[in-house]
């Protein structure tokens, strides 16, 4: 699995991928497999303040149920729906269309994004976790 | 993730580092949750056939002229009723009547009864056995000895009968025959944790990675997967059967766990028979019941139950049906409340949930797939 180079990562294996003031935050390939098969994704209503480090939702697996956390400051503008009826689609493109949230970002989030994982630097994070 | 070095491992453990298993630390055991999914591991099972590396499992043996006399004053149900060649479910209670551990009972001969107990309990069980045993009767720990192999599902009798001389058609539900298995000794009981068909095969533990590849060999035309825990979890739940440290505690008795149907009060003293006499005397507070999820979310053990905004209960276990495709689960409600059809609220992260108690088993086999049953006594 090759991680897109235009997202940024967390230590929790969240990822972001910012255009402009919104950003559009997801969980890792690696995070969905260690999960396993998903079956059930908890996400907050538009409009729900997210603060980067503290938990937005959660996904969980036939197993075990895992807290996200989310990677910006901002505001929730839409949760994925897709992920509602169909949320084994989590497992199959956790970093294209099985988003989590868009987020309408607060100002002074651009510092915030900085200082998360490039693609390589989330990729040897993994390789040696 | 890490792999711990002290954890116990079966004789299968390179086998499942082989399949690139998932590993995790169960009770003190490295056991696979999962090979590839636990959804298409629990479908094989329903479906076609699953294998189950349950080594962990412990192995008693109890043995002498009052072998069942010793085990009908530890254990719940009436082993005096067994013929040889059959198997009960049964339990062992504290004097205070809580559940020491859940077992399965086999009478190998007029003197001889084998118990697979669960892997955590084992020493336990063992020193409460032996503890308890003023009777001409050995108490011998034998989990060394014994390898187990869950065989489980509708093809699970094409698949073992391959590799066995034994008639698997033969062996009731809840039988056993002591048989061969690959040129093997080895115990065949028609038992199992899934809610279907199948069988529980216990043999030497220098045997049972060449008897696990033989047994996939033997289950590819069916489409065999090897199955962790992840799906043994699903399929135990779905047919409503109970896992000690959840449903089953040293202070829950078996009344409260819906398992009424295993205590023998008719058949003499036992370890715990007077303290379930006073309960059902003074009336259960509590019971076991299940329950489906009326709105989403998936109750997990340990969530609290809310009926009429009041705390009511505790989840014991609960998670997603793959076969049902609902989200159900077990808890503990006040007697009164422990009856299908009543509204409850499980927590949820801190948000109430809608839920309703329900029928059980969630699961139960289709009639034409289930092995002929011992009469009812």
């Amino acid at each position: 699995m090759t991680y897109p180079e235009t997202y940024k990562y967390t230590k929790e294996h969240e990822w972001v991928r910012v255009e402009g003031d919104q950003a559009t935050v997801g969980i890792s390939d690696h995070a969905q497999h260690e999960l396993g098969d998903i079956v059930f994704v908890d996400l907050p209503k538009p409009g729900t303040q997210v603060v980067k480090g503290q938990t937005f939702g959660s996904v969980e697996s036939v197993k075990a149920v895992s807290d996200v956390y989310s990677p910006v400051s901002g505001n929730v503008l839409e949760a994925n729906d897709l992920l509602s009826k169909t949320p084994e689609r989590l497992n199959e493109d956790p970093h294209g269309d099985a988003w989590l949230i868009k987020v309408k970002l607060a100002p002074g989030s651009a510092e915030e994004i900085s200082s998360l994982m490039s693609a390589a630097d989330y990729q040897k994070y993994v390789g040696a976790e | 993730m890490s792999l711990t070095t002290d954890l116990k491992r079966t004789p299968l453990f390179d086998a499942h580092l082989a399949s690139k298993a998932r590993m995790v630390d169960f009770g003190g055991w490295n056991m696979p949750v999962q090979y590839s999914s636990i959804l298409e591991e629990h479908n094989a099972v329903r479906t076609s056939v699953g294998l189950f590396d349950v080594s962990h499992m412990g192995e008693i043996d109890v043995i002498g002229p009052e072998a069942v006399q010793l085990v009908d004053y530890v254990a719940t149900n009436h082993a005096a009723k067994l013929k040889i060649g059959q198997a009960h479910y049964s339990a062992l209670l504290y004097p205070h009547g809580g559940i020491v551990d859940d077992i399965l009972v086999h009478k190998v001969a007029d003197d001889h009864i084998f118990i697979c107990v669960n892997a955590s309990n084992q020493e336990k069980d063992f020193e409460h056995i032996a503890a308890a045993n003023r009777f001409r009767a050995k108490v011998e720990f034998t989990s060394d000895r014994y390898a187990q192999l869950a065989i489980q599902g509708p093809r699970a009798i094409d698949t073992l009968q391959k590799l066995t001389g034994t008639n698997l058609a033969e062996i009731k539900y809840y039988w056993f025959a002591d048989g061969q298995i690959s040129g093997i000794d080895a115990r065949i009981a028609r038992t199992g944790y899934t809610g279907e068909d199948g069988f529980e095969i216990y043999i030497p533990p220098s045997e049972a990675a060449r008897i696990w590849d033989e047994l996939l060999a033997a289950g590819a035309e069916f489409g065999i997967r090897p199955c962790g825990l992840g799906a043994r979890n699903t399929l135990r739940l779905e047919a409503k059967m109970a896992l000690y440290g959840h449903e089953l505690t040293a202070s829950i008795t078996p009344l409260e766990a819906d398992l009424a149907w295993i205590v023998k009060m008719d058949k003499g003293d036992f370890i715990g028979r007077a303290a379930l006499e006073k309960q059902q005397h003074e009336g259960l507070k509590r019971k076991l019941v299940g329950f489906e999820m009326r709105s989403r979310g998936i109750a997990r053990d340990g969530y609290e139950v809310i009926i009429e905004g009041h705390p009511a209960g505790w989840v014991t276990s609960g998670g997603p049906s793959p076969t049902l495709n609902k989200n159900i689960g077990l808890c503990y409600l006040p007697v009164e409340k422990a009856r299908p059809g009543v509204s409850m609220q499980v927590m949820i992260r801190n948000v109430p949930v809608e839920a309703e108690t329900v029928q059980t088993p969630f699961y139960k086999r289709p009639a034409a797939q289930r092995p002929v049953a011992p009469a009812k006594n």
